[in-house]
């Protein structure tokens, strides 16, 4: 055990620790050897393995993803670099066509074994085209497994079932959980083993216990939510904080369980509001919990507009601190409805 | 006819130098004609329940079907090199491919019908085909089969086997950018992968002087220092004769290759194409070229089968073809639960 800062640091030490014993898994990506694929979720696997298991690719995402479907159907587990979420443009027709669709249309035949290690969220300025979250899209098209890693203990675990998943499993690692000394980092030290071990999927994690309210979030705004509990606590209020840890597959019983116990649910999300995250995980829990709910389900997302550069343009879109906040309390104090 | 149609000598010399022996030479022969038969009986029944209203729904063989009479020489010129190991990723027009590659007509046929018995157990049909034994996938998207067939290439290399990976494509593809990408990923890696670039002259509908800047795909080949061969794809020793070369190289770790292979699809892009962009007098001069005769009037100078001998294989080839697309009209379908299965492993 050590103290860890950060994602990155625990994403890259999985991949290692793996490689080192598997022969089946390669590196490929942009940039994926000096800068560790940029945000350093493969930082010093070039230094260890070599360029021939830790590939540079030239800036073509439709062809290393076609070949890391091509690959995995003859046995290999590419793990590929989406440095950016926002690039997926560039390579979705071989991810959502192919590597998330071959096992289903073979009959069974192919498994598809890749890991995709990909950078979300904003926060520190990055504008339109490289802040967004983008995973209530992987989440919609069947055939991905949605891993967005809150912890540097989760991201280790779950890297490493990744890793021994015979599907295509997509890590969303947030930018601002990265650890890394470029940018602002709104997550924890915290202690993380140094042998390996998994962390399973869809196994939501109840972060903080309270009978008050339910947030439910994921990546950073797990940590937001958190911050915001903190406040609130002072007001007397006590807030359950989920972190669902895996949005594919989804634990909908944590969810309907604490929303059964505290009958009022506020769900925060860095992704665009409509059609995404949040409107699933109300459905989810209002099928569980309808008889329970004290108010309607609430939500806190980007709202339906693209992330803006400007500093006070950007703080006015992505969910705050001080805005889940205000909006808990408005739902704690909401009257509740009557039978 | 844009290559010289060889001499007695020069086609025994030819046929010498390419290592084609007369078992060979029959074993192409036959596969083209079981190619040809199955093509064609798929086209009588994917008729059925479609005349006189053209309903894509309707039938026993629901949706789109690109079928590849006319392919036929490629497709066998270049698979017949290959071992079981050896991966093809092909296309949306994968029949011709697959059969050449080995993967059992009647598998194949159940599949094309959505049944149980199918090579997909009826989910993937006729544009989304997989034989996990024979090492064959292909895809309903243009311009998917590069990258796909690269990856395998690149895990042959990476564990030092003597596989090679070929992708088919049209030429039409050959405008996406996943062709030029792979062609230099494929060079600057090495990768033991043959592209091989159908030209049927039109992609779908558009004829290729609409589409293409420059005609020939072996140039654009040469530019990412991949080598590459402008052969007749109406022709199967051509085809043979420079997917030889090419396959030797890669297993031999010297690199990628292209193979352009010039042909001609006697039926529409899909069934039920209208054909407004051709003329039917340039489908019948196209028909002079046919693969299957070509060979046949060439086994026959060289005097390695007479015409009882060809007529014997073409008929035990309609035969196959008969008996795949029985055992898929008998098979059952699947049982609608099935649906639910199979997105995870």
């Amino acid at each position: 055990m050590r103290t860890m800062k950060g994602i990155a640091f625990a994403i890259a030490e999985a991949i290692d620790q793996e490689m080192a014993e598997r022969q089946d898994i390669v590196v490929l990506g942009e940039d994926v050897t000096y800068w560790g694929a940029v945000f350093g979720f493969t930082m010093g696997l070039h230094q260890k393995y070599g360029r021939d298991r830790v590939v540079d690719t030239p800036i073509t995402e439709q062809t290393f993803f076609g070949m890391a479907v091509g690959a995995a159907a003859v046995g290999m587990h590419p793990v590929v670099s989406l440095m950016f979420v926002d690039f997926l443009g560039a390579g979705f027709d071989q991810m959502y066509n192919h590597m998330a669709k071959n096992h289903y249309m073979s009959g069974g035949q192919f498994a598809m074994p890749v890991t995709v290690l990909t950078a979300i969220g904003g926060g520190y300025g990055d504008a339109e085209q490289h802040s967004q979250v983008l995973y209530g899209l992987f989440a919609h098209v069947p055939g991905f497994k949605v891993v967005v890693p809150a912890t540097a203990y989760d991201a280790k675990g779950l890297t490493i079932s990744a890793l021994r998943d015979p599907n295509p499993v997509v890590i969303f690692g947030h930018k601002l959980l990265t650890g890394l000394p470029f940018l602002p980092f709104e997550g924890q030290e915290e202690d993380v083993p140094e042998e390996r071990y998994t962390v399973e999927f869809g196994k939501a994690a109840v972060r903080r216990e309270g009978s008050d309210l339910t947030m439910v979030a994921a990546g950073l705004m797990v940590h937001r939510c958190l911050r915001a509990a903190e406040r609130l606590a002072q007001d007397g209020i006590a807030a359950e904080v989920i972190d669902v840890r895996t949005l594919v597959p989804l634990d909908a019983d944590t969810l309907v369980a604490s929303a059964r116990k505290t009958g009022r649910v506020l769900i925060v999300d860095e992704d665009y509001r409509s059609y995404g995250m949040t409107g699933e995980l109300a459905f989810r829990i209002q099928e569980g919990a309808f008889e329970a709910l004290k108010t309607p389900v609430r939500r806190l997302a980007v709202p339906d507009v693209p992330i803006p550069f400007s500093e006070p343009l950007e703080r006015a879109v992505i969910p705050s601190v001080d805005r889940i906040y205000e909006e808990a309390r408005a739902l704690v104090t909401a009257p509740a409805r009557t039978a | 006819m844009w290559k010289p149609e060889p001499s007695l000598a020069d086609l025994q010399y030819l046929v010498e130098k390419a290592g084609l022996t007369r078992d060979a030479l029959l074993a192409a022969y036959r596969q083209m004609c079981l190619i040809r038969h199955f093509e064609e009986t798929i086209a009588d029944r994917y008729y059925i329940g479609k005349t006189p209203e053209f309903n894509m729904a309707a039938g026993p063989i629901r949706g789109e079907m690109h079928l590849a009479v006319g392919q036929e020489a490629v497709a066998v010129g270049v698979c017949s090199l290959l071992e079981s190991q050896d991966v093809v990723v092909s296309t949306h027009r994968p029949h011709h491919h697959a059969l050449a590659k080995g993967v059992d007509a009647s598998k194949l046929a159940a599949e094309i019908f959505g049944k149980q018995t199918g090579l997909c157990r009826g989910k993937g049909g006729h544009m989304h085909l997989f034989d996990k034994e024979k090492n064959f996938s292909c895809s309903g998207i243009v311009g998917a089969s590069f990258p796909q067939a690269a990856g395998a290439a690149f895990a042959f290399r990476q564990r030092g086997q003597r596989n090679v990976a070929v992708a088919f494509a049209g030429e039409g593809a050959a405008n996406h950018g996943t062709f030029a990408e792979t062609l230099n990923a494929a060079a600057l890696w090495q990768l033991p992968l043959i592209i091989v670039v159908e030209d049927n002259m039109y992609a779908d509908s558009t004829p290729k002087w609409a589409a293409l800047a420059q005609p020939h795909q072996f140039q654009r080949g040469l530019g990412y220092n991949v080598p590459s061969y402008l052969v007749d794809g109406m022709d199967v020793i051509d085809v043979y004769r420079a997917a030889k070369t090419a396959i030797q190289r890669a297993r031999d770790g010297q690199g990628p290759a292209l193979i352009e292979a010039v042909c001609y699809r006697y039926r529409g892009h899909f069934e039920g194409d209208a054909e407004e962009y051709r003329t039917k007098e340039e489908v019948e001069l196209w028909r002079a070229l046919d693969p299957i005769p070509r060979l046949g009037n060439r086994l026959k100078k060289l005097g390695w089968a007479d015409d009882a001998t060809l007529e014997a294989l073409r008929a035990e080839a309609k035969r196959a073809a008969e008996a795949a697309v029985a055992f898929a009209e008998q098979s059952p379908l699947p049982d609608p639960a099935e649906a639910l299965t199979g997105v995870f492993r």
